[in-house]
Protein backbone atom coordinates (compact mmCIF):
# COMPACT_ATOMS: atom_id res chain seq x y z
CA UNK A 1 0.00 0.00 0.00
CA UNK A 2 1.34 3.59 -0.87
CA UNK A 3 1.87 5.81 2.23
CA UNK A 4 0.88 9.54 2.17
CA UNK A 5 3.71 12.13 0.94
CA UNK A 6 4.23 13.60 3.90
CA UNK A 7 6.61 15.35 6.59
CA UNK A 8 7.58 12.99 8.99
CA UNK A 9 6.42 15.61 12.12
CA UNK A 10 5.15 15.22 15.29
CA UNK A 11 2.46 17.76 13.85
CA UNK A 12 1.58 15.57 11.07
CA UNK A 13 1.67 12.33 12.87
CA UNK A 14 -1.21 13.92 15.35
CA UNK A 15 -3.22 14.94 12.20
CA UNK A 16 -3.08 11.70 10.59
CA UNK A 17 -4.47 9.86 14.06
CA UNK A 18 -7.54 12.17 14.28
CA UNK A 19 -7.96 11.05 10.67
CA UNK A 20 -7.60 7.62 10.75
CA UNK A 21 -9.85 7.94 14.00
CA UNK A 22 -12.34 9.79 11.69
CA UNK A 23 -11.83 6.87 8.64
CA UNK A 24 -12.90 4.31 11.28
CA UNK A 25 -15.70 5.65 12.80
CA UNK A 26 -16.86 6.77 9.32
CA UNK A 27 -16.40 2.85 8.11
CA UNK A 28 -18.08 1.33 10.57
CA UNK A 29 -21.11 3.72 10.64
CA UNK A 30 -21.42 3.25 6.99
CA UNK A 31 -21.57 -0.51 7.35
CA UNK A 32 -24.39 0.03 9.64
CA UNK A 33 -26.20 1.71 7.31
CA UNK A 34 -25.67 -0.91 4.60
CA UNK A 35 -27.22 -3.03 6.72
CA UNK A 36 -29.90 -1.44 7.45
CA UNK A 37 -30.91 0.05 4.14
CA UNK A 38 -30.78 -3.79 2.58
CA UNK A 39 -33.08 -4.63 5.29
CA UNK A 40 -35.19 -2.16 4.53
CA UNK A 41 -35.24 -2.94 0.22
CA UNK A 42 -35.57 -6.38 0.94
CA UNK A 43 -39.19 -5.17 2.60
CA UNK A 44 -39.57 -2.95 -0.77
CA UNK A 45 -38.96 -5.44 -3.10
CA UNK A 46 -40.75 -7.96 -2.12
CA UNK A 47 -43.78 -5.43 -2.16
CA UNK A 48 -42.78 -4.67 -5.62
CA UNK A 49 -42.58 -8.04 -7.19
CA UNK A 50 -46.33 -8.81 -5.79
CA UNK A 51 -47.73 -6.05 -6.38
CA UNK A 52 -45.95 -5.83 -10.23
CA UNK A 53 -47.16 -9.46 -10.15
CA UNK A 54 -50.44 -8.94 -9.52
CA UNK A 55 -51.15 -5.22 -12.06
CA UNK A 56 -49.53 -7.22 -14.67
CA UNK A 57 -52.37 -9.82 -14.72
CA UNK A 58 -55.13 -7.11 -13.98
CA UNK A 59 -53.90 -4.53 -16.32
CA UNK A 60 -53.47 -7.58 -19.17
CA UNK A 61 -57.12 -8.50 -19.22
CA UNK A 62 -58.10 -4.92 -18.88
CA UNK A 63 -56.54 -4.68 -22.30
CA UNK A 64 -57.73 -7.59 -23.31
CA UNK A 65 -61.93 -6.73 -22.65
CA UNK A 66 -61.65 -3.27 -24.13
CA UNK A 67 -59.58 -5.03 -27.33
CA UNK A 68 -62.89 -7.52 -27.14
CA UNK A 69 -65.14 -3.95 -26.91
CA UNK A 70 -63.22 -2.73 -29.74
CA UNK A 71 -63.79 -5.43 -31.83
CA UNK A 72 -67.31 -5.58 -31.93
CA UNK A 73 -67.53 -1.23 -32.30
CA UNK A 74 -65.83 1.08 -34.41
CA UNK A 75 -62.93 2.70 -33.44
CA UNK A 76 -64.60 6.17 -34.35
CA UNK A 77 -67.49 5.44 -31.95
CA UNK A 78 -65.17 3.94 -29.62
CA UNK A 79 -63.08 6.78 -29.51
CA UNK A 80 -65.86 9.03 -28.99
CA UNK A 81 -66.82 6.87 -26.01
CA UNK A 82 -63.87 7.56 -23.99
CA UNK A 83 -62.85 10.59 -25.09
CA UNK A 84 -64.86 13.04 -22.51
CA UNK A 85 -63.99 11.40 -19.39
CA UNK A 86 -66.22 13.21 -16.57
CA UNK A 87 -63.59 13.37 -13.89
CA UNK A 88 -60.31 13.63 -13.63
CA UNK A 89 -57.17 11.96 -10.87
CA UNK A 90 -56.15 13.92 -8.46
CA UNK A 91 -52.86 12.80 -6.87
CA UNK A 92 -51.15 13.68 -3.25
CA UNK A 93 -47.64 13.61 -3.72
CA UNK A 94 -45.38 14.72 -1.49
CA UNK A 95 -41.72 12.94 -0.41
CA UNK A 96 -40.66 10.58 2.96
CA UNK A 97 -37.24 10.00 3.72
CA UNK A 98 -35.98 6.11 3.87
CA UNK A 99 -32.52 5.86 5.25
CA UNK A 100 -31.67 9.44 4.21
CA UNK A 101 -33.49 8.96 0.59
CA UNK A 102 -36.19 11.05 -0.52
CA UNK A 103 -38.38 8.67 -2.21
CA UNK A 104 -41.88 9.57 -3.17
CA UNK A 105 -45.13 9.43 -1.32
CA UNK A 106 -48.11 9.21 -3.84
CA UNK A 107 -51.76 8.41 -3.02
CA UNK A 108 -55.32 9.31 -5.01
CA UNK A 109 -57.38 11.85 -3.64
CA UNK A 110 -61.12 9.94 -3.56
CA UNK A 111 -63.08 12.55 -5.82
CA UNK A 112 -66.96 12.10 -5.42
CA UNK A 113 -67.78 9.15 -8.53
CA UNK A 114 -69.90 11.62 -10.66
CA UNK A 115 -69.99 9.03 -13.58
CA UNK A 116 -67.52 6.29 -14.03
CA UNK A 117 -68.71 5.95 -17.85
CA UNK A 118 -68.63 8.66 -19.51
CA UNK A 119 -70.69 7.45 -22.65
CA UNK A 120 -74.32 6.52 -23.63
CA UNK A 121 -74.65 2.64 -22.73
CA UNK A 122 -76.30 2.56 -26.47
CA UNK A 123 -73.50 2.75 -28.57
CA UNK A 124 -70.82 0.45 -27.21
CA UNK A 125 -70.90 -3.21 -25.70
CA UNK A 126 -71.07 -4.18 -22.35
CA UNK A 127 -66.93 -5.16 -22.55
CA UNK A 128 -65.79 -1.82 -22.54
CA UNK A 129 -68.02 -0.99 -18.85
CA UNK A 130 -66.14 -4.46 -17.71
CA UNK A 131 -63.01 -2.77 -18.52
CA UNK A 132 -63.61 0.25 -17.55
CA UNK A 133 -64.47 -0.82 -14.29
CA UNK A 134 -61.93 -2.83 -13.58
CA UNK A 135 -59.42 -0.15 -14.80
CA UNK A 136 -60.33 2.18 -12.34
CA UNK A 137 -60.11 -0.71 -9.41
CA UNK A 138 -56.85 -1.22 -10.99
CA UNK A 139 -55.45 2.64 -10.98
CA UNK A 140 -55.30 2.76 -6.85
CA UNK A 141 -52.68 -0.55 -7.86
CA UNK A 142 -50.72 1.31 -10.53
CA UNK A 143 -50.17 4.40 -8.56
CA UNK A 144 -49.07 2.00 -5.44
CA UNK A 145 -46.68 0.32 -7.46
CA UNK A 146 -45.04 3.68 -9.17
CA UNK A 147 -44.48 4.67 -5.25
CA UNK A 148 -42.92 1.15 -4.72
CA UNK A 149 -41.15 0.49 -7.68
CA UNK A 150 -39.30 4.43 -7.35
CA UNK A 151 -38.55 3.97 -4.00
CA UNK A 152 -37.03 0.62 -4.56
CA UNK A 153 -35.07 1.80 -7.87
CA UNK A 154 -33.45 4.77 -5.10
CA UNK A 155 -32.95 2.24 -2.54
CA UNK A 156 -30.70 0.43 -5.12
CA UNK A 157 -28.90 3.11 -6.24
CA UNK A 158 -28.41 4.39 -2.54
CA UNK A 159 -27.05 1.02 -1.35
CA UNK A 160 -24.76 0.72 -4.78
CA UNK A 161 -22.98 4.09 -3.71
CA UNK A 162 -22.93 3.40 -0.32
CA UNK A 163 -20.64 0.17 -0.94
CA UNK A 164 -18.30 2.07 -2.96
CA UNK A 165 -17.84 4.25 0.18
CA UNK A 166 -17.52 1.29 2.39
CA UNK A 167 -15.12 -0.32 -0.13
CA UNK A 168 -13.07 2.59 -0.71
CA UNK A 169 -12.73 3.34 3.24
CA UNK A 170 -11.78 0.31 4.21
CA UNK A 171 -9.07 -0.44 1.20
CA UNK A 172 -8.13 2.20 0.39
CA UNK A 173 -8.05 5.03 2.91
CA UNK A 174 -7.57 3.18 6.38
CA UNK A 175 -4.65 1.13 4.83
CA UNK A 176 -2.89 3.99 3.56
CA UNK A 177 -3.70 6.05 7.00
CA UNK A 178 -2.12 3.24 8.77
CA UNK A 179 0.77 2.94 6.55
CA UNK A 180 1.63 6.57 7.14
CA UNK A 181 1.01 6.37 10.39
CA UNK A 182 3.66 3.81 10.85
CA UNK A 183 5.97 5.38 8.56
CA UNK A 184 6.23 8.54 10.61
CA UNK A 185 6.40 7.01 13.89
CA UNK A 186 9.33 4.66 12.80
CA UNK A 187 11.09 7.91 11.34
CA UNK A 188 10.49 9.63 14.63
CA UNK A 189 12.30 6.65 16.60
CA UNK A 190 15.10 6.46 14.63
CA UNK A 191 15.61 10.70 14.95
CA UNK A 192 15.42 9.50 18.75
CA UNK A 193 17.91 7.02 18.63
CA UNK A 194 20.18 8.87 17.05
CA UNK A 195 20.05 11.39 18.66
CA UNK A 196 20.56 9.31 22.01
CA UNK A 197 23.66 8.40 20.22
CA UNK A 198 25.16 11.56 19.46
CA UNK A 199 24.88 12.39 22.83
CA UNK A 200 26.15 9.84 24.59
CA UNK A 201 29.41 10.45 21.92
CA UNK A 202 29.73 13.96 23.32
CA UNK A 203 29.57 13.02 26.40
CA UNK A 204 32.22 10.59 26.02
CA UNK A 205 34.30 12.89 24.40
CA UNK A 206 34.08 15.50 27.17
CA UNK A 207 35.20 13.17 29.48
CA UNK A 208 37.98 12.19 27.86
CA UNK A 209 39.23 15.88 27.53
CA UNK A 210 38.56 16.57 31.11
CA UNK A 211 40.20 13.18 31.54
CA UNK A 212 43.21 14.79 30.09
CA UNK A 213 42.99 18.34 31.69
CA UNK A 214 43.37 16.71 34.92
CA UNK A 215 46.14 14.19 34.32
CA UNK B 1 -40.62 23.40 -10.38
CA UNK B 2 -44.27 23.44 -10.09
CA UNK B 3 -45.94 19.49 -10.88
CA UNK B 4 -49.87 18.95 -11.62
CA UNK B 5 -50.76 16.25 -9.72
CA UNK B 6 -52.03 14.36 -11.90
CA UNK B 7 -51.29 11.26 -14.15
CA UNK B 8 -49.93 10.65 -18.12
CA UNK B 9 -50.11 8.05 -20.18
CA UNK B 10 -47.70 7.43 -23.03
CA UNK B 11 -48.67 4.59 -25.61
CA UNK B 12 -49.69 3.43 -28.77
CA UNK B 13 -53.83 5.03 -29.23
CA UNK B 14 -55.39 1.75 -28.70
CA UNK B 15 -53.52 0.36 -25.86
CA UNK B 16 -54.08 3.56 -23.33
CA UNK B 17 -57.03 4.89 -24.53
CA UNK B 18 -59.18 2.87 -21.63
CA UNK B 19 -57.46 4.96 -19.47
CA UNK B 20 -58.85 7.99 -20.78
CA UNK B 21 -62.09 7.09 -19.60
CA UNK B 22 -61.03 6.83 -16.30
CA UNK B 23 -59.38 10.39 -15.94
CA UNK B 24 -55.51 9.97 -16.63
CA UNK B 25 -54.49 12.53 -19.52
CA UNK B 26 -53.73 10.22 -22.42
CA UNK B 27 -50.78 11.13 -25.38
CA UNK B 28 -50.64 8.70 -27.58
CA UNK B 29 -47.52 8.61 -29.11
CA UNK B 30 -46.93 6.28 -33.14
CA UNK B 31 -42.85 5.58 -32.63
CA UNK B 32 -40.62 5.99 -30.01
CA UNK B 33 -38.45 8.93 -30.95
CA UNK B 34 -42.13 10.69 -30.68
CA UNK B 35 -42.37 9.18 -27.12
CA UNK B 36 -39.25 10.55 -26.12
CA UNK B 37 -39.90 14.21 -27.05
CA UNK B 38 -43.64 13.70 -25.39
CA UNK B 39 -42.27 11.93 -22.20
CA UNK B 40 -39.13 14.86 -21.96
CA UNK B 41 -42.22 17.46 -22.33
CA UNK B 42 -44.45 15.69 -19.53
CA UNK B 43 -41.45 15.23 -17.30
CA UNK B 44 -41.39 18.58 -16.64
CA UNK B 45 -45.30 18.79 -15.16
CA UNK B 46 -46.52 15.46 -14.21
CA UNK B 47 -45.83 13.71 -11.08
CA UNK B 48 -47.03 9.97 -12.31
CA UNK B 49 -46.61 9.00 -15.79
CA UNK B 50 -47.45 5.62 -17.25
CA UNK B 51 -45.23 4.33 -20.31
CA UNK B 52 -46.01 1.09 -22.11
CA UNK B 53 -43.53 -1.41 -21.74
CA UNK B 54 -42.66 -1.63 -25.32
CA UNK B 55 -41.90 1.67 -25.26
CA UNK B 56 -40.24 1.66 -22.38
CA UNK B 57 -37.59 -1.25 -23.58
CA UNK B 58 -37.08 0.96 -26.26
CA UNK B 59 -36.44 4.32 -24.34
CA UNK B 60 -34.20 2.75 -21.40
CA UNK B 61 -31.18 5.11 -21.39
CA UNK B 62 -33.93 8.10 -21.12
CA UNK B 63 -35.78 6.50 -18.38
CA UNK B 64 -32.40 6.69 -16.68
CA UNK B 65 -32.17 9.91 -16.54
CA UNK B 66 -35.00 10.47 -14.32
CA UNK B 67 -34.27 7.53 -12.37
CA UNK B 68 -32.20 9.37 -9.33
CA UNK B 69 -34.81 11.94 -8.33
CA UNK B 70 -38.43 11.12 -6.27
CA UNK B 71 -40.33 12.79 -9.45
CA UNK B 72 -41.68 12.29 -11.75
CA UNK B 73 -42.26 8.39 -11.32
CA UNK B 74 -42.36 6.42 -14.26
CA UNK B 75 -44.05 3.37 -14.21
CA UNK B 76 -43.58 0.86 -17.44
CA UNK B 77 -47.13 -1.41 -17.68
CA UNK B 78 -47.87 -4.08 -20.14
CA UNK B 79 -49.45 -3.23 -23.21
CA UNK B 80 -52.61 -5.39 -24.89
CA UNK B 81 -50.19 -7.80 -25.76
CA UNK B 82 -49.72 -8.33 -22.40
CA UNK B 83 -46.90 -8.82 -20.45
CA UNK B 84 -43.51 -8.59 -21.75
CA UNK B 85 -40.99 -8.80 -18.93
CA UNK B 86 -39.59 -5.36 -18.85
CA UNK B 87 -40.53 -4.90 -15.82
CA UNK B 88 -39.62 -7.72 -13.78
CA UNK B 89 -36.26 -7.29 -15.58
CA UNK B 90 -36.39 -4.14 -13.71
CA UNK B 91 -37.08 -5.51 -10.64
CA UNK B 92 -34.46 -8.56 -10.72
CA UNK B 93 -32.07 -5.60 -12.23
CA UNK B 94 -32.26 -3.87 -9.02
CA UNK B 95 -32.09 -6.70 -6.69
CA UNK B 96 -28.51 -7.11 -8.52
CA UNK B 97 -27.15 -3.82 -8.10
CA UNK B 98 -28.48 -4.07 -4.51
CA UNK B 99 -27.15 -7.40 -3.19
CA UNK B 100 -25.05 -8.35 -5.86
CA UNK B 101 -27.01 -11.68 -6.46
CA UNK B 102 -30.56 -12.15 -7.42
CA UNK B 103 -32.17 -13.91 -4.95
CA UNK B 104 -35.90 -13.68 -5.23
CA UNK B 105 -35.41 -15.67 -8.40
CA UNK B 106 -36.96 -13.45 -10.59
CA UNK B 107 -36.68 -14.72 -14.84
Amino acid sequence: MTRINVNPTRMELRRLKTRLKTAVRGHKLLKDKADETIRQFMLYIKENKRLREEMEKEVSSVMKSFLLASAVTSPQTMEEAVSMPGFSVDLDISTKNVMSVPVPVISIIPTEQKELYPYSFASVSSELDMSISNLSNVLVKLVKLAEVEKTCNMLADEIEKNRRRVNALEYVMIPQLKETIKYITMKLDENERGNITRLMKVKDMIEATAEKLRG
Amino acid sequence: MERNNKIAIIGAKENILPFKAVGVHVFPVNHYFEAVEVLKKLARDYSVIFITEDLAAEINEILDRYRAKPYPVILPIPGAMGSTGYGMKNISHNVEKAIGLDILNIK
